[in-house]
């Protein structure tokens, strides 16, 4: 096995202690919830049984977890054990699950799940340098009626030595988007990793365009959901382990992929979900965490600041769109009234003036339209990015708490382990003692990796901030560009038509 | 004493009707005055009066007040807008149109046009009220004029069926219809881009939250990504303050402009409407002078003869005015819709370029920020 080498990878399953007696891989039928890694292995074959309805039934995501979360706001099992006096549990040691770890590409960072790796990884400049770029497009409206999905064309476009070929594309549909975030965020959230959330799903939007609705609003809800695609798909790949991990190389590589299950609890709306509530949970617990860290305070306060401030722009951005359509409409009318002004007007040279005094103006409707659609597209769905990766941020940070509760736990139960044994010493029954001292030396090692989980956790969160702070700079800052450049071309394209018009309606005599 | 003055002598307005202007509205209280400035046609300079409301008023019911003018009632009558109302009713919002939008510039240049265009008419520049408003340092007399036929159509309910009246003259018959259109496409028109300004105004507003809103974020710290974040919140402010000013210019530049002229456009219409009305009020009064003299015993027929002579002859007086004013207005409605669309057109362009400048400057400046 490729994993031999490596310290024993980090305990991955955050949402489930492990009970006295209990199969760390139970069958699936009993409680396959609690592997989210191993869903991967699982979910190869498609669904012959015709398209999968991943638009319904939003809510139904916390099944997946429900029962993890349950468990992190407990009273930790060992707790319970130690209160009485049987044997304390047996903590096996976790491997994940083979498939995941096993690289599908063979070359390079087999050991992709050591921290120390990750570090190397990130440091290693020499290579490839960052030059990739996803564009999204074609949506496609496969099937019919209830059962029908778009499916958009990924096209891939890089240099770069850890891909196959140079341009390539493949066709995938929106539940494979929160497939592979889903994995994503089982993988790397709880070791303080900031994943990019998937677009929201929307019930709405998708049944308009399922039945068939072709207006307005079903083309830019289908152009809206393209253009967020496009940007969930670019900022994970900016990212420079997810780049790396074998299921975005599959997403982006591989013709067939295996249909995502259960992607209704996968969505990413729903794993921000789950992971808030266990970050909750985490909260309820009476101990409180001691931050020694002041950074880590500040930070926290900051973006809780930070998602106030970006959902009031957000609103205020979405209110200037409104009237942007509002103007649209409105122009468009007096266009109409003026035509007909003209249409009546006897004499010719007015009557060509009014006529052409509409036209001009349906031009510039056509120009206010486009000025709403930058406003939308530009600003409206970054801040709209923006909210949700702010609660990917704070997801992280609780992940933090929670592993740094973990270690705290692992700690006290040692200390009891000691005080247990000390008592030990004075029986006279030395295959318990041995046990106690197994079971001490095992909790010592389980303590020493808790401290080094906490330690990396908040190492990684400070690389991750800090790469997320300046991302965010670059990505207003282009937005900013961007919509300044239409902005600009728009007044442009205005002075052509007043100059155009101006002779016009100077010739009126 | 002012009333018996004015309603005998006819005179010579002492300006120059063309350099009549209302430069300023001021507030006190409730009081709304006007100060209204024209030059003296012996060029010795000046003259500064300031007027309510009421004395426009005043000055219009003097204007319909000319019964011993031949033929008065075929007069299109400047329209005066309508009394400037704060906390208006949304009825009386929509009939104010762009009058009522809050803004004084358009007000003033609406009173102020309709001063310019009784003085440049040939009948009623010549009444001495005229005179008096323009130059009289104290503020004409406020009593009550008494009541004229001049009162609105809207009022005369009860007549209003005689606007459908066939007429006896083709002329005019084409004239009627053809106004009815008009009026209401005008109308039309002059609301639709009244609602387009009004949305201009909005997004202006939105804009100028947006930029606010950008302010909150900007944050003061040692932290460099905190500092860049909040160069770019800062500078972003700027551009939607920007953006907000060209709206607002947007906005102005179609209130003064063309949405006054359409504004204008319409009210003449209705003026217009008005008179032909009164014409073919006249018209029914002469047929039925006709008739009776027709009809009349021996004893009234004299009378009767004497009664349809006299209404023949105003109604004749009528036709020749309004013929004229008919005319004129379809003359002047060209260059007054051609001199709005102009400026409307001139001044929409430079605010355009002022615009591009402006969003090109910002976009150097960030592109140039590290």
């Amino acid at each position: 096995m490729a994993d031999t080498a490596r310290d024993p990878p980090p305990d991955r399953t955050d949402f489930h202690e492990v009970e006295d007696g209990e199969d760390l891989f139970p069958e699936p039928s009993a409680a396959p919830e609690s592997q989210p890694a191993s869903l991967s292995a699982v979910d190869i074959s498609t669904n012959s049984n015709g398209p999968k309805q991943d638009s319904f039934f939003d809510d139904d995501n916390e099944d997946l977890f429900a029962e993890a979360t349950e468990e992190v706001s407990l009273d930790s099992p060992e707790r319970d054990v130690l209160l009485s006096d049987g044997p304390s549990p047996a903590i096996t040691p976790i491997t994940p699950p083979t498939s995941v770890i096993t690289p599908r590409i063979g070359h390079q960072h087999d050991d992709m799940f050591t921290h120390s790796s990750f570090d190397e990884i990130e440091e290693e400049e020499g290579g490839d340098s960052f030059d990739i770029n996803i564009s999204v497009s074609d949506p496609e409206k496969i099937g019919d009626g209830m059962n029908a999905y778009m499916a958009y064309k990924v096209t891939t476009k890089t240099s770069m030595s850890l891909f196959k070929q140079r341009d390539f594309s493949v066709k995938r549909r929106f539940s494979d988007f929160l497939g592979l975030h889903g994995k994503l965020a089982s993988k790397y959230l709880h070791i303080g990793y900031i994943v990019p959330p998937a677009p929201e799903k929307s019930i709405v939007g998708m049944t308009k365009v399922k039945v068939g609705k072709e207006d307005q609003s079903s083309n830019e809800f289908v152009e809206k959901r393209r253009s967020a695609l496009e940007r969930y798909l670019m900022r994970t790949v900016k990212h420079p382990i997810l780049l790396k991990d074998p299921d975005v190389l599959q997403f982006l590589e591989s013709t067939e992929l295996p249909r995502a299950v259960n992607t209704q609890a996968l969505s990413s709306a729903g794993i921000l979900r789950m992971v808030n509530k266990a970050a909750d949970a985490v909260n309820k617990m009476t101990i409180k965490m001691n931050e020694s860290d002041a950074w880590f305070e500040e930070k926290q306060q900051h973006f809780e600041n930070l998602d106030v401030q970006l959902k009031k722009l957000h609103a205020s951005v979405e209110s200037l769109v409104c009237h942007r359509k509002e103007l649209s409409v409105n122009t468009a009318q007096f266009a109409k009234s003026a035509a007909m002004l003209g249409n009546s007007e006897d004499h010719t040279a007015l009557s060509r003036a009014l006529s052409q005094l509409a036209e001009v103006e349906e031009k510039i409707d056509q120009l206010h339209q486009d000025q709403a659609n930058a406003d939308l597209y530009l600003f409206s769905e970054l801040l709209g990015d923006y909210v949700r990766l702010i609660s990917a941020v704070k997801g992280v940070f609780d992940q933090r708490m929670k592993t740094w509760q973990k270690w705290q736990d692992s700690q006290m139960l040692l200390q009891k382990k000691r005080e247990a044994e000390a008592k030990l010493q004075f029986t006279n029954k030395p295959d318990k003692l041995q046990q106690a001292k197994d079971e001490i030396k095992e909790l010592e090692g389980k303590v020493q990796q808790g401290e080094r989980d906490f330690e990396q956790i908040s190492k990684t969160i400070r690389r991750e901030v800090s790469r997320f702070e300046k991302e965010r700079v670059k990505d207003f800052k282009m937005i900013i560009v961007k919509y300044l450049e239409s902005l600009v071309q728009t007044q442009q394209q205005l002075i052509k038509y007043w100059e155009a018009f101006l002779p016009e309606a100077k010739a009126i005599s | 004493m002012m009333q018996e003055e004015v309603n005998e002598a006819t005179s010579v307005l002492s300006v120059y009707g063309h350099t009549i202007k209302v430069t300023e509205a001021l507030q006190d209280g409730d009081t709304l005055t006007f100060i209204i400035v024209s030059q003296k046609l012996s060029g010795t300079g000046e003259y500064h009066v300031d007027r309510t409301y009421d004395d426009f008023e005043w000055l219009q019911q003097h204007l319909y007040a000319q019964e011993d003018v031949p033929g008065i009632q075929g007069v299109i009558f400047p329209p005066l807008p309508m009394r400037p109302q704060a906390n208006a009713s949304a009825k009386v919002m929509k009939q104010l149109g762009f009058l009522g939008l809050g803004e004084w510039q358009p007000y003033c240049k609406a009173l102020e046009t309709f001063l310019r265009q009784v003085a440049a008419h040939c009948i009623l520049s010549k009444n001495k009220a005229m005179e008096v408003f323009l130059t009289s340092i104290d503020p004409p007399g406020r009593q009550k004029v008494k009541r004229n036929i001049f009162n609105r159509l809207s009022q005369a309910v009860g007549e209003l069926r005689k606007e459908g009246h066939k007429d006896v003259d083709e002329f005019f018959q084409t004239e009627r219809d053809h106004n009815l259109v008009l009026t209401g496409h005008a109308r039309t028109a002059a609301e639709k881009f009244l609602d387009v300004a009004l949305t201009e105004q909005k997004i202006a507003v939105a804009c100028g939250h947006f930029a606010a809103a950008l302010q909150i974020c900007v944050e003061n710290g040692d932290d460099p990504e905190k500092r860049a974040f909040s160069r770019v919140c800062a500078k972003l402010s700027e551009v939607f303050d920007s953006i907000k000013k060209n709206m607002m210019s947007v906005a102005v530049n179609d209130m003064n402009t063309l949405g006054l002229g359409l504004d204008l456009d319409w009210r003449y219409q209705e003026a217009e409407r008005e008179m032909l009305f009164r014409r073919t009020c006249k018209l029914v009064e002469l047929e039925n002078a006709r008739k009776n003299a027709e009809r009349a015993k021996p004893v009234k027929k004299s009378a009767m003869e004497e009664v349809k002579k006299a209404a023949e002859g105003e109604f004749e007086q009528i036709c020749k005015v309004a013929k004229q004013e008919i005319v004129k207005l379809n003359q002047e409605r060209v260059g007054t819709v051609q001199k709005s669309l102009t400026q409307w057109c001139e001044q929409q362009l430079q605010t355009a370029k002022e615009g591009a400048d402006i969003f090109n400057q910002h976009l150097q400046a960030f592109k140039a920020m590290a």
